[in-house]
């Protein structure tokens, strides 16, 4: 089955106003994250009609219809109205006519309405579109905020992970989710991660138990939705396996084909993991902001060499 | 190793029986995985599993990993047609 977006879900999200009330939103599904102004169409012209996007009338679709002939006019909105539409949308509190709504609650297409100005709602609705409509999976980790980057850690059940996500919540910084992430792909490079509803803000604790961190240490210490930026795998300690000393080159996971930055950090009584991840974080921001600390003192040795030779 | 199952509800375990599910489980050295239509769920953790919604006759896939993968496909299967 083809994902879609719920057309209920859109509604309440942008504060949309019901003008077909008869129709079932629940039962309307948007699969295209594009919409559509049809004033070519209302006008006649039907050749590559994407009448699968939402249909926005604005100013311009407004005022043609409003200067047209009424017979004409009712013949365009059967015409308009025969196809699969998934909604039409009025926006600057623009209303449909009796007949407009009559033919559309007819034809089981729902029409809605906004107050707002059409290119900037449309620009909205895009976007909303784009992120319920984009690829998705579950992780098995736990995603939190660290100084605004998002960290999320993996390893074995057991390893670790929600210790380590209640310590950094308890030093300030915010849970997203513990033990199933789900991930959304919005664009190319860009993954959004959040926790499932039944899970949200709770943490699994071995020997304690379900504890909701919300309610517990409050709002200051969770956030809804985060980006993703740097991946932490949590791992036994072995003996003669590789770690990373210098982090000269990033290592990569994918995750939806997006690389992101992976490092495996090794366990073992006495490292203080919180501290660890806070450190990868804002080692990452710094990186991202232009400067690694592994090519200056890369930069330094050669310096060194250099001087050396030329005594 | 991966084996399809049915899902079989009763009252024997009251409200938890995902917990136990769970702990059968965490019994295991294996890596285990309950995947539903496009959910993949570590069946090692309270919180996954809690998070999918089980009900009667629906087929589920468990896919195990490990040394004793055949074993933990069995008992978990077992417990899928009877204790659920």
């Amino acid at each position: 089955m083809e994902f879609g977006a719920d057309l209920e879900k859109i509604t309440k999200k942008l504060k949309l106003k019901n003008f077909t009330t008869s129709i079932d939103l629940n039962t309307k599904t948007v699969y295209i994250p594009d919409v559509n102004r049809p004033a070519l169409q209302l006008n006649g012209f039907y050749e590559h009609f994407e009448a699968n996007r939402i249909q926005l009338i604005g100013m311009v679709e407004h005022s043609y219809l409003e200067q047209i002939d009424e017979k004409i006019r009712n013949e365009r909105y059967d015409k308009f109205l025969s196809y699969p539409i998934p909604a039409v949308i009025f926006c600057r509190g623009f209303e449909p006519e009796p007949y407009f709504l009559e033919t559309a609650e007819k034809n089981g297409v729902p029409v809605l309405g906004t107050e707002r100005d059409t290119s900037e709602f449309m620009a909205e609705l895009i976007n909303t579109l784009s992120l319920e409509l984009a690829p998705s999976t579950g992780l098995h980790g736990v995603l939190v905020d660290v100084y605004g980057e998002g960290l999320l850690i993996t390893g074995e059940s057991g390893i670790g992970k929600s210790e380590a996500a209640l310590e950094l919540i308890r030093r300030g910084h915010r849970l997203v989710a513990d033990d199933t992430v789900e991930i959304k792909k919005t664009n190319q490079n860009t993954l959004l991660g959040c926790a499932p509803a039944t899970t949200k803000y709770l943490i699994e604790l071995r020997g304690i138990g379900i504890i909701d961190v919300k309610s517990l240490y409050g709002v200051e210490c969770v956030k809804e939705l985060q980006r993703i930026d740097l991946v932490i795998k949590l791992e036994d300690w072995k003996r003669g396996a590789e770690y990373d000393r210098l982090g000269l080159q990033d290592e990569y996971m994918n995750i939806l084909d997006v690389p992101v930055v992976c490092h495996s950090l090794p366990i073992r009584p006495g490292r203080n993991l919180a501290v660890i991840c806070e450190t990868a974080a804002v080692n990452h921001r710094q990186k991202k902001m232009g400067y690694n600390a592994a090519e200056e003192l890369y930069r330094r040795v050669q310096e060194n060499i250099k001087n050396h030779v030329g005594e | 190793m991966k084996k399809e199952v049915a899902v079989k509800m009763s009252e024997e375990f009251g409200a938890t029986p995902i917990a136990h599910l769970v702990q059968l489980a965490n019994q295991y050295e294996s890596r285990i995985y309950i995947e539903i239509d496009s959910k993949k769920v570590n069946a090692k953790s309270i919180m996954g599993m809690m998070s999918l919604v089980l009900t009667e006759g629906q087929n589920v896939i468990i896919a195990a990993e490990g040394p004793d993968e055949e074993d933990a496909c069995n008992g978990l299967e077992e417990f899928f047609h009877n204790n659920i």
